[in-house]
């Protein structure tokens, strides 16, 4: 049979193939942690064969039935071990010679059975971002772990040990019942944010080789909006993964310094995904089931649409960040509104709303609280106060860029103060 | 969250534990095996690291030509790294739990040491 | 044979760095990253942390019945890892004559330092001090 030439990168083929596939197989054996091994060895078998042989006319087929035959090779070699025929093998020795006509609805159940099974809360959060990735997102564990800067035996085990708390909780392969559904949802779209997330923050500068979190959290979301096209709550992320990663660029320099966002240079920021992100979250925000994710893209809007930071509408940041204080208990919202309080009602507002913050024990020896109220004794006019508070912010952070920016500007508040004080 | 958890010892405690029965290191150094076995098996390990012993190291400063200057006179006092272990976990608890352990790793006679683990949060990044 | 190169600190030399000028405190930086870059691209890189100033620091002992005993403070004088490179040289001169490049980082001014860096022979994992 013809091999078909490659023209899609086989990598992301086999990643988008993976959900779907595993899907299938789980359908049928019923075991979450075989088949998701299965599957691992049907796509490394891919990609090792199809570069060479072309792909196959129907690649899902391929990997499905490539994955039911190790699976039913370990049944058979279990129950032969056992000495017992069970139902399962003779049901699986039938399997159809080629799943050619899948029905499009069970294609796209799977994916999404999967998406709440790997984000289910009674896993940590970190085995859920990590089998999230590999079954889900198809990525392997050599590219999980490198992404998440730990061994790869490491990630091996954390995605082992997920699959056998699924298997321990008893967690059905299903979706989940109108009851649980909105909680469910929110795990799955908190997941999806801690994977955007370490994906942001991690990176930066010259482009690194390791799989790139940050654009797989926008796939995965994108695929889920497809999958739920009437959640507001989605397309309010993919819109904040969007306006937010269009910044990416701009957000360290050439030496790989932090540029903030009120400093960065607007001609780098990705116009493309703004227009993308601006148009989903209009769409989306009058639909009237407003939640904190399209609060935050709402916000994430406002600052992309500005053609300079002096435009700025700080005004509407404010109202959006009053109404998502409302809706989240979450102090590093409060920090955020309170720099847009500042830029609405001056520094000694914002500073007002800082100083509250310094009882909630989630916040009070966090490095951005001493951050933010440096910038805003800055902004009054405060620079000793401002050097102190940069220097207490750097010396609390583990993160080297952070630190690095926070010496500098007290450094160059204090080369500020030294002007000063040399004129008089 | 990583944590790095930092085992020191000053060159007089590094003499005392070379002075320990072989029965007593080799508990010793079970326990921590042991360990590390736990935390690869639970996903949270990254590294682990023995440093050889203080007698060997070396402060190394550039002098003006960039050749290298060696010393290797410490003060008693000076506190030597011996080994350390970096963990990636949810919670500070956690990495105080795991350096706990870490400190009642046994003694001589099965004591626990009780040695003091000195425990760190940073933060990897990619471009150092 | 692999070598740990650190870098010590004392508050006092912490409270010093964070007085340091921008373009000092640029010119260290960017020294530090090309410098782990040299490493990397001459095949002797193995790992390298900057573990950034210990406020949240603790030490911690087992107490009484396996609980944790966290204490958080330190003497003055404390020496604190503040970072380090971990490398795969064929000679302990050739560890030396690196941990030399690391100690000339530029300080003050931009002036190549002469800050102390502490090798030490490292072995492969703590398996190997069965001694």
């Amino acid at each position: 049979m013809p091999g078909q030439p490659l023209d899609v990168p086989l990598e992301h083929l086999l990643r988008e193939l993976t959900p779907q596939v595993l899907g299938t197989v789980v359908r049928r054996f019923r075991d979450f942690a075989a088949a998701e091994d299965a599957v691992q060895e049907a796509l490394l078998a891919a990609a090792t064969q199809w570069p060479d042989e072309g792909l196959p006319d129907s690649p899902r087929a391929w990997l499905t039935q490539v994955a039911f035959r190790r699976m039913t090779d370990q049944i058979r070699s279990e129950s032969a071990r056992r000495r017992r025929e069970s139902e399962m093998v003779l049901e699986a020795s039938r399997v159809p010679e080629a799943t050619t006509t899948i029905d499009a609805a069970s294609e796209e159940d799977d994916t999404l059975v999967l998406l709440f099974m790997c984000c289910h809360p009674a896993l940590t959060l970190s085995s859920a971002i990590a089998l999230t990735l590999r079954a889900v997102g198809g990525l392997t564990t050599a590219e999980i772990a490198k992404a998440f800067l730990v061994p790869e035996p490491t990630m091996a085990q954390r995605i082992s040990r997920a699959k056998q708390s699924i298997k321990d909780s008893g967690i059905p392969f299903q979706l989940p019942t109108t009851e649980e559904r909105a909680q469910r949802l929110r795990a799955v779209l908190h997941v999806l944010y801690l994977i955007f997330n370490e994906g942001y923050t991690s990176s930066g500068g010259p482009q690194l080789q390791r799989v790139e979190l940050s654009r797989e959290a926008i796939r995965l979301t994108r695929s889920l909006r497809t999958l739920l096209s009437n959640d507001a709550e989605i397309a309010g992320l993919l819109a904040l993964m969007l306006l937010t990663d269009a910044r990416r660029l701009a957000r360290t320099n050439k030496e790989g310094d932090l540029i903030p966002l009120t400093q960065q240079d607007r001609a780098l920021w990705d116009r493309q995904q703004i227009a993308e992100g601006v148009t989903l979250i209009s769409a989306t925000l009058p639909k009237g089931s407003v939640g904190p994710y399209q609060l935050q893209a709402a916000i994430a809007a406002v600052h992309d649409e500005a053609a300079r930071a002096e435009d700025t509408d700080w005004p509407q940041i404010l109202a959006l960040y009053d109404l998502l204080r409302r809706m989240a208990d979450n102090p590093m919202v409060v920090l955020n509104h309170a720099i847009a309080a500042a830029m609405v009602h001056g520094p000694t507002k914002g500073l007002e709303l800082v100083d509250a913050l310094k009882a909630d024990a989630r916040v009070a020896n966090h490095h951005r609280l001493d951050a933010v109220r440096a910038h805003l004794l800055e902004m009054a006019g405060d620079r000793e106060g401002a050097v102190k508070h940069y220097r207490a912010a750097a010396g609390k952070t583990g993160s080297l860029p952070e630190r690095n920016y926070l010496l500098m500007q007290a450094a160059r508040l204090l080369s500020e103060l030294r002007l000063v004080d040399g004129q008089e | 969250m990583k944590y790095i958890l930092l085992m020191t010892g000053t060159k007089a405690g590094v003499d005392t534990y070379r002075a320990w029965t072989k029965k007593d290191i080799d508990t010793h150094m079970a326990s921590l095996r042991s360990l590390a076995k736990d935390l690869r098996e639970s996903g949270e390990f990254v590294a682990d690291q023995g440093l050889t012993g203080p007698e060997e190291a070396k402060v190394v400063r550039g002098e003006k030509k960039g050749m290298p200057i060696t010393d290797g006179i410490f003060p008693e006092s000076k506190e030597f790294l011996l080994g350390y272990w970096i963990v990636d976990v949810a919670t500070p608890e956690r990495a105080y739990a795991i350096a706990a352990q870490l400190s009642t790793s046994p003694g001589p006679g099965g004591v626990p040491t009780n040695m003091p683990i000195e425990v760190r949060q940073f933060a990897s990044h990619p471009l150092k | 044979m692999k070598y740990i190169l650190m870098m010590n600190a004392t508050k006092a030399n912490w409270d010093a760095y964070a007085k340091w000028s921008k373009q000092d405190l640029q010119r260290n930086v960017a020294f530090m990253r090309a410098f782990s870059k040299e490493l990397k691209d001459s095949g002797v890189f193995v790992a390298t942390e900057g573990l950034g100033w210990p406020n949240e620091a603790k030490i911690v002992r087992a107490g009484k019945d396996g609980e944790p005993i966290t204490d958080g403070v330190f003497a003055e004088s404390k020496e604190f890892l503040a970072g380090y490179w971990i490398i795969d040289v064929e000679s302990t001169e050739q560890a030396y004559k690196i941990a030399a490049r690391a100690s000339a980082a530029p300080g003050l001014g931009g002036t190549p330092g002469s800050m102390p860096i502490e090798v030490r022979q490292v072995l492969s994992s703590f398996a190997d001090l069965g001694l």
